[in-house]
């Protein structure tokens, strides 16, 4: 997988931020990371944290990561990619933890659990251990903000028709009768498998770019 | 322990709040490798026998760590540890028993940081399960996993015979037959007890 992902690197800076955001979106094409956006999406605000402390996490790990390529021998590196991501992964949780107790309570095991996501140590293998910090930092910033816009998109959807709200703020008027079946577990599949279909809908009228199986 | 409340967690753990259908936890090789109905079964005891090994680790780990007073280093310890064992185990199996490793070993390296087998070890960490309880929630959340994966990987061996919107193919089909999988799973509701 490596090998095809290293592939499509694109050359310049600006390409690879927008790489991430859409071309080789994380959770749209490369179907990377999707236990914590099934997961937390129940809320708008739970998906935002959620986004934002992986995406950290991805970028101060890339930067990390990418200034040690060199040190890091080759034998062991998926071990010191996972040390140095379980790090700044402890780290965000205590933040989280710090900030914001109601929403750490609410995304419980789940924010440890970035350590597990494949979307980063994916990054980490194919593109952060080969390239200079400042590409690694643009791959990572475009990577994490793919996929906060996913997660962002996916809460808000399953917050606004399953409870008739967004951001905790009510929207929907008052005779909407709330589908709660976006809130359940059901539902979180459901609208991911309608985004990954909008995904695809709208990316199939540009040249196809031969992704997805 | 009584016998009752063990097997209470047990269902818990593998009908009410299955990892894949509720929690959502093990996406990526339910997605994955669930094509084909003996590979998925493979996967599933795969998974099975590395949440052991992982709820095993987590125990030890967390006694130790509680000793020291040094919890914040749970989660890299947890990573850490659990790699390692595996593929200690690994080995040992290679040597002693090639059928098993036949039927295992591709998958062990695969899943050795799948966020399944951390939140076997984290959620018994963070709802304190002695060692029993432990070990009774690994075998549960295992053959959970094994079950949602088999399913599954049935119905997709049938809808290949379907007419599969072209697309839908792949990624889009399974997560909606994964949405109504969880909801049938749903019905279990009422026969585990508290969560």
């Amino acid at each position: 997988m490596a090998e095809s992902l290293q592939a499509v690197v694109p050359a310049t800076g600006a390409e690879q931020f927008q790489a991430g955001l859409w071309r080789q979106n994380p959770i749209l094409v490369q179907a990377l990371g999707m236990c914590p956006v099934l997961a937390v999406s129940n809320t708008a605000v739970n998906a935002l944290t959620m986004g934002l402390a992986t995406a950290s996490v991805l970028l101060a790990s890339a930067l990390v990561i990418s200034s040690l390529r060199r040190i890091i021998p080759a034998q062991v590196r998926l071990a010191s990619f996972v040390l140095v991501i379980a790090t700044f992964v402890t780290v965000t949780d205590m933040l989280i933890e710090a900030i914001a107790i109601d929403v750490h309570r609410a995304l419980g095991a789940f924010i440890p659990l970035i350590v597990a996501n494949c979307l980063i140590l994916g990054r980490m293998e194919a593109h952060a251990s080969r390239r200079p910090p400042t590409a690694a930092a643009l791959d990572a910033l475009g990577m994490g903000g793919g996929f906060v816009l996913c997660l962002l998109t996916l809460g808000s959807v399953r917050e606004l028709l399953g409870n008739g709200s967004l951001f905790g703020i009510a929207v929907m008027p008052a005779g909407f009768e709330p589908w709660v079946v976006m809130l359940l577990p059901g539902g979180g599949f459901f609208a991911l498998a309608g985004l990954v279909l909008a995904g695809r809908w709208l990316s199939r009228t540009p040249a196809r770019q031969g992704v997805g199986p | 322990m009584i016998d009752a409340e063990l097997w209470s967690l047990f269902v818990n753990a593998a009908l009410v709040n299955n990892f894949v259908l509720a929690y959502f936890l093990g996406i990526c090789p339910y997605l994955g490798v669930s094509g084909r109905l003996d590979s998925a079964s493979r996967m599933g005891a795969a998974v099975t026998f590395v949440m052991l090994i992982a709820s095993l680790c987590a125990y030890g780990i967390h006694q130790v760590l509680t000793i020291m007073d040094a919890r914040y280093l749970e989660l890299i310890a947890f990573i850490v540890v659990i790699a390692s064992t595996v593929q200690l185990v690994e080995m040992f199996i290679r040597k002693t028993s090639p059928a098993l490793f036949q039927a295992l070993g591709l998958y062990l390296p695969l899943i050795t940081t799948n966020c399944a087998i951390l939140a076997v070890a984290l959620f018994q960490t963070q709802r304190s399960y002695g060692f029993v309880e432990s070990v009774v929630f690994a075998l549960g959340a295992g053959a959970g996993f094994t079950l949602a994966m088999v399913l599954m990987a049935g119905i997709r061996e049938k809808l290949r015979l379907g007419a599969v919107p072209d697309m839908a193919q792949g990624t889009a089909i399974t997560l909606v037959l994964a949405g109504i999988l969880s909801l049938a799973f749903m019905g279990f509701a009422g026969i585990g007890g508290e969560t």
